[in-house]
């Protein structure tokens, strides 16, 4: 496998009882992510972007599950492939915090308020490695002094109402990256704080990628980080990838009409006081997906086609691959 | 823009909070949400305030309005001075200024329907008859977009956009002369925060309303307004046009600011100016120029004395002791 981690057909169930069918929430995933890339993914609030994630790291929670058929596979650092979909829990320990981390969108309630910053830091390097305590306290000194917090000595005996959203989210940062994970997941890392602290966040998650070999996948709803930040970048809309190409194919030559709308939608510089462009609608409600494109009743462009038959996601070009009708002609055949 | 009237004039607005402390509740210091900020609006205008969060932005937007009692300052409205009124005038005089808050999940009362919801400032503002409401109503559902069939259902069976659309219809209901619009798309995704920018410019054309309108994201202020103020720490450090704020920005913090804008195209250089460290607390803030202990370009008197506000460019005014002379 020359991915680090291959998502196949990922769908995501909510059941209903045993006498209605589960609602799929998530839908026919197929992700790769290669090494040391920086893979965003990017849709509006309910379009499964932070399930799917949830998924990788086995932390559905209840009622949710990983519908049949899926699989996710995972190269560890041994370079052996691992199975994560039905993975036995005390395994999915091993890889959790280790190998794949995670850095949560609010730092203020992912963080126990009950201890200090040192013992958060340490749960994550008790968990996985064998180190004394004083080399336990090296460490994460060592970590919060890469994260570029100040005062590292004093913050490690703080507990997290002593620290601003900034700091809060780079101790995050510090305990995500303390075991020198291959995969971290970083979803909307910066989506709660303000734009000069999340100029830093970002500029400081870019600097650490430099120095770890460390992918990430970066979850986020604002094209700004997109732009900012990834290579490569998936849309999700309505539980499906729309849209999937290299990060500057998607903001030069996009495809897919909804990617359009979206990029025209957001309040671009210098154009004020015009009417900003509008998708018409809103987002359908898992459960009330058509079967044919789910993007057709918002689209400018819905032909007849679109309404009765749901597009396959194909490759357009090298590299970019769209899901919708208007760019399928003579592509079919390829896919 | 300038001929038109002065609708609202702001003096030297202060507010403070007490910070209580002890067994007996005793004032133990001041929280300085707005230390002095001094601004006037237009009629027919979209004033913003920017800032980040803990800078006063939202203070200010409530104090205008009286929700909060001003420590000092003056608040002058279409002529009045609002901190003058009693009770009683006050209640009357709030017809014609409303406010639009952040969060349309908490701001709606979940136990009242939408037509609930509606009647209610009519019933506080004026007596109408049932009939008379019924035309009310009818025509801001119109204006704001609702479905006049989904007045008899409740907030949780709408969609973010939806319940902003009902939240500014409760405001306009009272055709008031100007709103103070709180951040009013922050909790909105992308393509909805465009249909209700798109509403609210609409909106200010049909019903010439005066817009105070609060964000932190200067991508939606500059879309949307003609004036901006950048406040930072309680003061407003840099106003002006909007145009000429985002184009030729001199306060080192607005600069700072404007470039820590996350760029809009992959492909686009950008020249970042790192600021340090967070914005102090204003529990306590620091002597002299607020923005000091962050600022590039920092000299002797930034730590002792606070800049005023000079008028640099025809209406663009600085407080940064950069350009004194």
């Amino acid at each position: 496998m020359d991915h680090l981690l291959e998502i196949r057909n990922l769908s995501i169930d909510l059941p209903r009882g045993k006498k209605l069918p589960p609602i799929k929430l998530v839908e026919g995933i197929d992700l790769d992510i290669n090494k040391k890339q920086n893979f965003g993914v990017v849709g509006e609030s309910g379009c499964g972007k932070s399930i799917t994630c949830n998924a990788i790291m086995g932390l559905l929670s209840y009622p949710l599950k990983v519908g049949k058929g899926s699989s996710i596979r995972f190269q560890n650092s041994n370079g052996k492939e691992q199975e994560i979909v039905g993975m036995a829990p005390q395994e999915l320990c091993k890889i959790r915090g280790n190998e794949i981390s995670m850095i949560f969108q609010e730092p203020m309630t992912a963080l126990d308020p009950m201890y200090t910053i040192e013992q958060q830091i340490n749960e994550a390097l008790s968990f996985h490695t064998n180190l004394t305590k004083a080399e336990m306290h090296d460490a994460s000194l060592e970590m919060l002094k890469k994260v570029k917090i100040p005062r590292a000595e004093e913050i490690l005996r703080d507990y997290p109402h002593h620290l601003s959203g900034g700091m809060l989210q780079r101790v995050m940062i510090a305990i995500a990256l303390i075991n020198n994970p291959r995969l971290l997941i970083a979803d909307e890392p910066t989506t709660a704080l303000d734009v000069t602290i999340q100029a830093q966040i970002l500029d400081l998650m870019n600097e650490l990628r430099e120095s770890y070999d460390t992918s990430v996948i970066m979850i986020t709803h604002d094209l700004g980080v997109i732009a900012e930040t990834c290579e490569h970048v998936a849309v999700f809309y309505a539980g499906q990838v729309v849209e999937e190409a290299s990060v500057v194919d998607i903001f030069h030559h996009t495809a897919h009409p909804y990617t359009e709308g979206l990029l025209r939608s957001v309040t671009s510089l210098g154009n004020a006081k015009k009417e900003l462009y509008t998708i018409k609608g809103m987002v359908p409600s898992a459960g009330n997906f058509s079967t044919g494109c789910r993007f057709a009743d918002r689209c400018d462009r819905c032909m007849d086609k679109c309404k009765t038959e749901c597009p396959p996601l194909v490759e357009i070009e090298t590299g970019h691959k769209c899901r919708c009708w208007l760019h399928i002609d003579g592509a079919v055949e390829e896919a | 823009m300038s001929e038109q009237k002065v609708l609202f004039d702001v003096q030297h607005l202060q507010t403070y909070f007490p910070i209580l402390g002890g067994v007996v509740r005793k004032t133990v210091g001041y929280v300085h949400a707005v230390e002095d900020v001094s601004f006037q609006i237009r009629e027919k205008e979209t004033f913003s305030l920017v800032g980040e969060s803990g800078c006063g932005k939202s203070t200010t937007g409530r104090t205008i309005l009286r929700l909060i009692e001003p420590t000092k300052g003056k608040i002058i409205f279409d002529g009045q001075d609002l901190c003058q009124l009693d009770k009683e005038s006050m209640r009357k005089m709030r017809r014609n200024m409303q406010l639009v808050f952040q969060d349309p999940y908490s701001s709606l009362n979940p136990r009242m329907t939408v037509r609930k919801l509606l009647e209610e400032p009519l019933d506080t503002h004026f007596k109408l008859t049932p009939a008379e409401k019924e035309e009310q109503i009818k025509w801001i559902t119109e204006a704001v977009g609702i479905n006049p069939e989904h007045l008899e259902r409740y907030p949780h069976q709408f969609s973010g956009g939806q319940r902003q659309r009902i939240s500014i219809a409760r405001a306009l209901i009272t055709k008031p002369k100007f709103v103070v619009a709180d951040e009013p798309v922050s909790a909105l995704d992308v393509s909805i925060q465009a249909q209700i920018l798109n509403l609210l410019m609409d909106l200010q054309k049909n019903m010439e309303l005066s817009y105070l309108f609060i964000s932190h994201d200067l991508n939606v202020v500059r879309h949307i307004s003609n004036r901006v103020g950048v406040m930072y720490l309680g003061r407003i450090v840099e106003m002006g046009n909007t145009e000429d704020v985002y184009q030729n920005p001199m306060h080192p913090y607005t600069q700072a600011l404007l470039s820590a804008i996350p760029k809009r195209d992959p492909l686009e250089e950008k020249k970042r100016i790192r600021l340090e460290g967070d914005v102090p607390s204003p529990a306590n803030p620091p002597k002299g120029c607020a923005f000091h202990d962050r600022c590039v370009h920092c000299m002797g008197i930034c730590s002792e004395q606070v800049p005023e506000a000079r008028e640099l460019e025809p209406g663009h005014f600085v407080a940064c002791h950069l350009f004194d002379k």
